[in-house]
């Protein structure tokens, strides 16, 4: 297949790259705050992936609930625990290590040896739904994903009582 | 090729204007400080007095006094700042503190990219995207990273303190922030920063089409919606921004200096030009969003439109300029005024008060715009009338029961205090000096 | 992406869905767990996302096929926000309790 060598593809490259040696550092690192701070770079990286994809929308939403909210939560609680002793999430090695290692990669080669190929031809046309307009993302949210949205918001509202719970102490 | 040079040719632009004035805003606030508190401040740096009889010197020079007002100040610290020697303490995170002042210069970088800075597109902003507000608060969202990682790295406690502190209240205040700007772009129907800007200055005031209304521009400052999450995000700007009142990262009588104690020379010059451009970056955010961007008057008249079109690029600019000026020294003044806050009153002040009430707003402005399109324009403004009524109304109610209540620390510290005294004995006994924090 | 085929895109969610997966069985530390299960919940959102631009954004796809994976990327982001805030407020109770948050050594429900 020939392969022509384009801006995008440069960039695509430099894009993916990045997020895949963030992503080997996440699990590779035994500091957990390097790994945090691997994950934060991937999902950074990620939101630009998005926008080459052009879901502007879901890009700045990837950056904005991930590396801003989320990850800092990550963070927060990765230092308070390591205060005063660091080391408490020092890693051991044993043997399962080369097995998990083993199989990760199984699964790694049997997905991309069936799907990848088959895709291998597929090039991207031109838009001509606009994925990524905010009003349009906006619009099919609350018409034809209104149930899921109610359900979702719910779950949160959940997930809100059982944090306070479980980060009440205890009364004596 | 081209548009990959047009793309950095755009990216310096935006640079400029923000980096620049740096050493300017750092004098002013200096000046305006010691203004303020009844001292003198710096007034003597850069003052040259030429020789009156050195032979060096021409005639129409001699004797002469240049008095610069201590301008050159903030050029002399920085001057001292690159020179002094670069100290590193030991056993820190070396990768991590080195990166820690870059990520913060990054973030104050790039926060201002699509705000735009005149009406001719051809120059600002750098990437007018159509989701500018959302880029401006993934951007801010990330100005946590830079002092979590100082604190963390510096292997201090105080500094971690710091960092666990900035990443609490960031996340706390971003909140508030996200909602109070949704009800502006409720209002303006985009996400778009130069719609917004558009939409304040092209509508008459509260889009009523009669005689007084139609001479002034709808900034969204001047419909009470608007006043209120524009007062919303003032105070979560000086919150994200970790400036005073809400400077607990960098509490200097409790926590040293808070993340940057380990710092010195470069690297806290990096962090300084850091906090005071997202300052000026923020400020110049506000007004776009909230008064009318580029545009200098909330008038609408032809010939002022007829001005803006002949050298509105030259105007734009000037003018965002002194609005971020001018809230500068709104933050300078703020700076002045307030006693710092403690870390549960902050707390409080932003899950208990900020939050709630932008969430009030985000009710009260959809109602409104549901009750203009459907029933009309009186009905309407009965409805927000009705709105402010009951949120203040539930305040006064709240308020009143809270001073019955004892008074309880804020969870969310606690848990930081009890996890600090459980890991180590040391720290306990810091923990025990710092109970207030 | 002119000339980027859409396997590119799903070989690098792969590789991260991988990647989690090694990270998941071999580390002992619960936040890093918790922190490649993300890694492949953002893997699968990419993957949402190509397969929404190219195969159902384009001429031959509707506008209701191609929000689908939008949608479901956003869903995926709120359940992991809540996923999240529960799963450390977990970590710090556990921690709390026992001082000691690794996970080959919370075996007390194995009798």
């Amino acid at each position: 297949m020939p392969v022509k060598l384009t801006l995008e593809m440069v960039i695509f490259a430099a894009l993916a790259g990045a997020a895949a040696l963030a992503a080997v550092g996440v699990v590779a690192f035994r500091n957990a705050t390097r790994s945090a701070l691997c994950l934060v770079f991937n999902f950074f990286v990620l939101g630009f992936l998005y926008f080459s994809l052009q879901v502007e929308m879901l890009g700045i939403t990837q950056v904005v609930v991930y590396t801003g909210a989320i990850m800092v939560l990550f963070i927060f609680v990765i230092m308070l625990l390591n205060l005063g002793s660091s080391h408490l999430l020092a890693e051991k090695f044993d043997g399962k290590k080369p097995v998990g290692i083993f199989f990760g990669i199984a699964l790694a080669v049997l997905l991309s040896s069936q799907i990848v190929p088959m895709f291998a031809r597929t090039e991207s046309k031109p838009l001509v739904y606009p994925l990524g307009d905010s009003k349009v993302v906006g619009q099919t949210l609350f018409t034809s994903y209104v149930f899921p949205f109610e359900a979702v918001s719910f779950l949160l509202l959940v997930g809100i009582v059982g944090s306070i719970l479980l980060a009440k102490r205890r009364m004596s | 090729m081209q548009d990959v040079l047009a793309a950095f040719g755009r990216a310096i632009l935006l640079i400029l204007p923000i980096f620049g004035p740096v050493p300017v805003i750092i004098w002013w606030e200096r000046r305006l400080l010691s203004w303020m508190q009844d001292r003198i401040g710096p007034n003597r740096t850069g003052n040259i007095t030429f020789s009156r009889n050195s032979r060096m010197i021409p005639s129409f020079l001699k004797g002469k006094k240049i008095k610069l007002f201590g301008l050159l100040q903030s050029i002399a610290d920085g001057i001292k700042l690159f020179l002094k020697e670069d100290i590193m303490p030991s056993k820190t995170d070396k990768l991590l503190f080195i990166v820690a002042p870059f990520i913060a210069l990054f973030v104050s970088f790039t926060l201002g990219a699509t705000v735009p800075f005149s009406g001719d597109l051809r120059f600002t902003p750098v990437a007018d995207v159509n989701i500018g507000l959302l880029y401006v608060l993934a951007i801010s969202s990330l100005g946590a990273y830079g002092l979590v990682l100082a604190g963390y790295s510096s292997n201090n406690k105080y500094s971690l303190i710091g960092g666990l502190r900035a990443s609490a209240q960031l996340i706390s205040y971003e909140l508030a922030m996200g909602v109070s700007l949704a009800s502006i772009v409720m209002m303006s129907g985009s996400l778009k920063l130069t719609d917004i800007v558009n939409q304040q200055q092209n509508t008459p005031l509260y889009n009523l089409n009669f005689a007084p209304f139609t001479l002034i521009a709808n900034w969204n400052i001047l419909s009470p919606m608007g006043f209120v999450s524009g007062i919303v995000f003032f105070i979560c700007m000086l919150a994200e921004t970790n400036r005073p009142p809400f400077d607990l990262p960098e509490a200097e009588n409790e926590l040293v200096a808070g993340y940057h104690t380990e710092y010195s020379t470069k690297r806290w010059a990096l962090f300084m030009m850091a906090e005071y451009m997202a300052m000026f970056v923020f400020s110049m955010i506000w007004f776009t969003i909230f008064m009318g961007g580029y545009h200098l008057l909330p008038v609408r008249s032809e010939f002022l439109d007829g001005i803006e079109q002949k050298v509105g690029f030259l105007l734009g600019p000037l003018t965002m300029m002194l609005k971020g000026a001018f809230g500068l020294s709104v933050y300078i003044w703020v700076r002045a005024t307030f006693p710092r806050l403690r870390y549960d009153q902050l707390m409080n002040l932003g899950w208990k008060f900020l939050l709630p009430l932008s969430v009030g707003n985000l009710m009260i402005t959809a109602s409104w715009i549901f009750a203009n399109r459907v029933y009309g324009n009186a009905v309407g403004w009965g409805v927000v009338c009705i709105g402010y009524a009951i949120l203040g109304i539930v305040w006064l109610r709240t308020r009143r029961k809270k001073q019955d209540e004892k008074q309880f620390g804020s969870r969310s510290i606690d848990m930081v205090v009890s996890s600090v005294r459980f890991s180590s004995p040391e720290i306990a006994a810091v923990a025990d000096a710092t109970e207030g924090l | 992406m002119n000339g980027v085929p859409l396997s590119a895109y799903l070989g690098l969610s792969m590789f991260m869905f991988s990647t989690g997966v090694i990270g998941v069985i071999i580390r002992r530390n619960p936040i890093v767990i918790f922190m490649c299960i993300e890694l492949m919940l953002n893997a699968v959102n990419l993957a949402f996302l190509s397969f929404a631009r190219y195969k159902f954004a384009t001429a031959e796809g509707s506008l209701e096929s191609a929000m689908g994976g939008p949608m479901f990327v956003i869903f995926v982001m709120a359940v992991a926000a809540a996923e999240v805030a529960v799963g450390l407020g977990i970590i710090m109770a556990i921690f709390r309790l026992r001082e000691n948050i690794d996970v080959d050594e919370l075996n007390l429900l194995k009798g």
